[in-house]
């Protein structure tokens, strides 16, 4: 089990509706199911990792999360989460504005893009930064909308969101001291639980 | 998929050969319509074998033209194997080293299944127009006194493709206690107005032949062959893609010039008056008339007054539900409309959209990845089956 997932599991509330994002192999919405007992589906687009929740006994919906949730309702699910693929998405305030609609909570996992290793990198280098959070190139990146920390927190500001729960690590999600003090210089990869 | 002369017979991945089974009734059958049917018999086909706690059923319906020859051959000679072949086998996505299937003709149909042509006992005659117009419901209420026939008190899985997947998600609705699974492809929660066009032009061509004579053509010895090969023409259209048929027949013409006349020039009207040659040959005019009727009368949220997730809140089963991009018959969106429904009502649904250029006959074709989704979903069912057997 991958640690951002784990820490995300224990985020969620035994027994509630759950909406998977990006679920990919259906291996988070899987632990959810057998350890905490939740209801829902993941959505995806992937034609193989669609094929691997079916067979691992997630229920999973073909779905471009790009145009929206509009085929949910409001208020239907208690957690809207979505792991490692908010950076792809063509419009990330609309895709935060639709979580919070149909979840009572949203959880969101994103790479950092103002850890100092990117910095270093455009700094030093003058290219864009590839690394193991980023390891595209700037031509044939799926992510086309970076995201600090800091930015997105000022989104959520701006749109009166409150940040429930906030977990900043390395790469193995284990927090540093130094992630604590400066998460937006040391923190690779964060997870938001974030409430209306 | 043929078994031509010098490939080794049967194909290791087929059935083999079957041999259809009748299955007689005498307890009337209430029908939609207020009819009954009194006596009455179904043609079955199964595949596999039934476990010792019956847990591994499968039930396959057809769609407006199948029969219950869905897989294997009749006779080593057979040019082709039944209509879902691909589907069905050992090794198969409906593997049949897991599963017992239960393919049938459908009440009304004319493949041996009491229907149109069968003889009226009241009169001694056929039935022809007399016979009751079916309804997707009536054909579930037949397929449940089937299944116990069989010993099958629910199945592990109901799949059907196009009108077959109505039957499906009748059953979940009418039946939810007597099923795990629904597997529903290329199908729609009720027809739109334009599927409906498209029907009553198909009866239309059928009723205004000369020779269907108010649909009693048998007692006169003829058949209305030109009406019903039209129907046939109009309705093959809608299952094939702008791509495909593009694909197959583009503008290419049968001779290397154009004749100025109205006889057949392109491939494609070639094509198509094969087809309803071929077919105004092998089915019944009545029947097909009947078959349209079902398809046009299936609205399981009408009984809601339309709202369609409260009509599925009854399923108690979990659900494949799969649809084929270039399906403009049953089109993606006829699928999501279900998968909407089911997801609203809190139901266990899986969906995927299956990218293929073969239109609405996409469900009839091997196709890599709708085997894939198809494969990992019934092997879920099958494990499931397996456990169930443990238990008891």
């Amino acid at each position: 089990m991958r640690q951002d997932l784990a820490i995300i599991a224990d985020w969620v509330r035994p027994g509630s509706r759950v909406l998977d994002l990006a679920c990919g192999d259906g291996e988070l919405m899987h632990h959810l199911q057998q350890h905490k007992q939740v209801t829902g589906y993941g959505l995806e687009i992937d034609a193989d990792k669609i094929t691997d929740c079916i067979r691992r006994g997630v229920d999973v919906i073909e779905q471009d999360l790009n145009r929206g949730l509009g085929n949910f309702a409001d208020n239907s699910y208690d957690t809207v989460i979505m792991t490692q693929a908010l950076q792809v998405l063509r419009r990330q305030d609309l895709a935060l504005d639709e979580m919070l609609r149909v979840g009572q909570e949203a959880i969101v996992t994103f790479p950092n893009f103002a850890h100092w290793r990117c910095r270093f990198y455009l700094t030093f280098k003058g290219r864009l930064p590839v690394s193991k959070t980023l390891p595209y190139q700037w031509y044939d990146t799926p992510n086309i909308h970076l995201i600090t920390f800091k930015d997105f927190e000022v989104l959520l500001r701006e749109k009166g969101l409150k940040v429930l729960d906030r977990a900043v690590g390395d790469l193995a999600y284990e927090g540093h001291w130094k992630a604590r003090v400066w998460p937006n210089l040391f923190g690779e990869v964060a997870i938001y639980r974030i409430g209306r | 998929m043929t078994a031509a002369a010098g490939d080794v017979f049967p194909p290791t991945d087929s059935v083999g050969l079957v041999q259809p089974q009748t299955f007689t009734f005498d307890q009337p059958l209430p029908l939609a319509s207020g009819n009954r049917l009194e006596n009455w018999q179904l043609m079955v086909e199964t595949y596999g074998e039934l476990n010792a706690d019956a847990s591994n059923a499968v039930l396959i319906c057809h769609a407006l033209s199948g029969n219950h020859h869905a897989a294997g051959y009749h006779d080593p000679e057979d040019r082709k194997p039944g209509w879902w072949d691909s589907y069905i086998g050992p090794g198969k996505p409906i593997d049949t080293r897991h599963f017992f299937v239960v393919a049938l003709n459908n009440l009304g149909g004319c493949h041996g299944s009491t229907g149109p042509s069968s003889i009226n006992p009241a009169t001694g005659q056929p039935y022809g127009p007399d016979f009751p117009v079916m309804t997707v419901e009536d054909w579930v209420d037949s397929q449940a006194l089937l299944a116990d026939r069989l010993g099958i008190q629910q199945w592990a899985a109901v799949v059907g493709g196009s009108l077959g997947g109505m039957q499906v998600l009748e059953w979940s609705l009418r039946h939810p206690q007597r099923l795990r699974h629904a597997v529903v492809i290329a199908s729609t929660p009720r027809l739109s107005a334009q599927n409906i066009a498209f029907n009553e032009v198909a009866r239309q061509a059928i009723m205004s032949d000369p020779d269907f004579r108010e649909g009693r053509y048998q007692q006169a010895g003829v058949i209305p062959r030109h009406g019903l090969g039209l129907a046939r023409m109009i309705g093959h259209i809608t299952y094939l893609s702008e791509h495909s048929m593009g694909e197959k027949f583009g503008r290419d013409l049968r001779s290397d010039k154009l004749n100025y006349g109205f006889d057949v020039e392109f491939q494609v009207e070639s094509y198509l008056r094969y087809q309803g040659e071929t077919f105004s040959e092998s089915f019944d005019a009545n029947t097909y008339l009947l078959m349209t009727k079902a398809l046009d009368y299936f609205d399981p949220a009408a009984r809601y007054g339309g709202d369609l997730p409260r009509a599925v809140s009854e399923a108690q089963c979990s659900f494949l539900v799969v649809s084929f991009t270039t399906d403009w018959r049953f089109s993606p969106r006829r699928s999501e409309e279900l998968v909407n429904a089911l997801t609203a009502a809190r139901k266990r649904v899986s969906y995927a959209r299956i990218k293929s250029p073969h239109g609405h006959d996409a469900f009839l074709i091997p196709d890599q990845r709708y085997e894939a989704v198809f494969t990992a979903y019934m092997q879920r069912v099958a494990a499931e089956s397996h456990a169930e057997g443990a238990v008891s």
